[in-house]
């Protein structure tokens, strides 16, 4: 069976969700690095994999998929049985799943990667950090960690009791706020949600693809 | 089997898409609005079904959802044997492109849309202003967007692949809108593959019982 191709980057959330979600199944890949600073992404060679221009894509033979959160149910779908189990293990435990990726994809990504933005990639290329922006951001984020504390404060995990995609969906944004960011006590300040982040942020796939991305 | 409750609002975007899918599947449900006016959505009634505040919530027997598009996929899967088949594809591949573009609606269509929808009709309701600047530049996004849709489109009869998906339907309510309410009509019209899209999948028996309810409130 050919190897899993991903293309994309490491400093990139997306690609990492992939590279995380590969290792945690435990299948094989080669991560094809994409010129971000060249402008790779945006050439025909690229757009003829990925339309929207965007990082990562993967091609598993014949099969070519974009969109970072569809290829991680993909892939937590195509090896059900290998490596861990990320998909709940019931009809109503997959629609929790389902939900709380939702969740991160429309109301945590946004004002969590909106921080990043202004924080990391405004000063790399040259501006200046917009502070009314991450306070805005910030406190949209503040909301939405109250309501994952709560969650957190009954559920082990976001789904229940067992680590899914819906907590590895949270792994690569939440480690550049704490990290990089200065936004840890976002984290710290609260209780579940601290020891929620300091259990899966120490699973060995993250840090494996964790250590490449710093 | 007591029948599936879904709160929310008729006219909402995301409460259409879940009445949609239940329409799909022929599977009886029963609306319970909630007094949005009221600001019974912020309430701990509602907030005990939707910690976000969010429309709509599903409650099926001991099970309560929100997240529409995680909703329909949960009903895609349960009735899987009944109504429209395949919402989902048949093989994990297929699976996966329908996943594919149920992302790309969310993360690429959806945004602008929803800008445009807030400056255009939900600013100004609350007594607000639209901001043309706004609407420019989100009109402008959209259009990048459909431009890949029109391609797709042109080797493909839906997102997906040759069949109905949950992919084409995560788009409907913001497709009505676009068309009916904030006057965007052209952005689908000047495209004929996108047009011919939205035409066969408006007219689907489903999505024109839904379609009729889709209508904002007055000031």
């Amino acid at each position: 069976m050919a190897t899993i191709k991903v293309h994309g980057h490491h400093l990139s959330t997306a690609t990492s969700l992939v590279l995380c979600c590969l290792e945690e199944k435990q299948v094989d890949y080669e991560l094809l690095v994409v010129d971000l600073a060249a402008g790779a992404h945006k050439k025909p060679q690229y757009l003829a994999l990925n339309p929207f221009g965007v990082v990562p894509t993967i091609q598993d033979g014949d099969l070519t998929l974009f969109e970072s959160r569809g290829i991680l149910k993909y892939l937590a779908k195509k090896y059900k049985g290998q490596g861990t189990e990320l998909y709940g293990n019931s009809l109503s435990e997959e629609a929790l799943v389902e939900q709380w990726c939702e969740v991160e994809g429309q109301s945590y990504n946004s004002p969590a990667s909106a921080i990043l933005f202004q924080i990391l990639f405004v000063p790399m290329r040259g501006g200046t950090t917009d502070e009314a922006v991450v306070e805005m951001n910030v406190e949209k984020l503040v909301k939405v960690l109250d309501i994952y504390e709560e969650r957190l404060s009954k559920s082990k995990y976001l789904a229940g009791d067992f680590f899914s995609l819906a907590d590895l969906q949270h792994l690569p944004t939440t480690h550049y706020l704490v990290t990089a960011c200065g936004k840890g006590d976002l984290i710290s300040s609260r209780k579940h949600v601290k020891a929620w982040w300091e259990d899966i942020s120490c699973r060995p796939a993250w840090k494996k693809v964790s250590e490449k991305s710093s | 089997m007591a029948k599936i409750k879904v709160h929310g609002l008729p006219f909402s975007s995301c409460t259409a898409r879940v009445l949609a899918c239940l329409n799909e599947k022929q599977v009886e449900y029963e609306l319970i609005p909630v007094n949005a006016r009221a600001g019974d959505h912020k309430k701990p009634q509602y907030l005990s079904l939707n910690p976000f505040g969010l429309f709509p919530a599903l409650e099926d027997g001991c099970l309560t959802l929100f997240e529409s598009r995680a909703i329909i996929k949960y009903l895609a899967k349960k009735y899987e044997g009944q109504g429209c088949p395949n919402l989902l594809g048949s093989t994990v591949e297929e699976e996966a492109v329908v996943e594919q573009w149920c992302e790309v609606e969310s993360h690429h269509f959806n945004p602008p849309c929803y800008a445009l929808v807030s400056q255009i009709i939900i600013n100004p309701l609350k007594g607000g202003t639209t901001d043309e600047a706004v609407v420019e530049s989100n009109a402008e996004k959209l259009s990048r967007v459909l431009d890949v849709y029109e391609d797709r489109l042109s080797k493909s009869k839906y997102l997906a692949g040759d069949w109905f998906s949950l992919a084409d339907l995560q788009h409907m309510p913001f497709l009505h809108y676009l068309v009916n309410d904030v006057g965007k009509a052209t952005l689908i019209s000047s495209r004929k593959h996108v047009n011919a899209w939205w035409e066969d999948i408006s007219s689907r028996p489903a999505w024109k019982k839904i379609a009729v309810h889709m209508k904002f409130p007055s000031k």
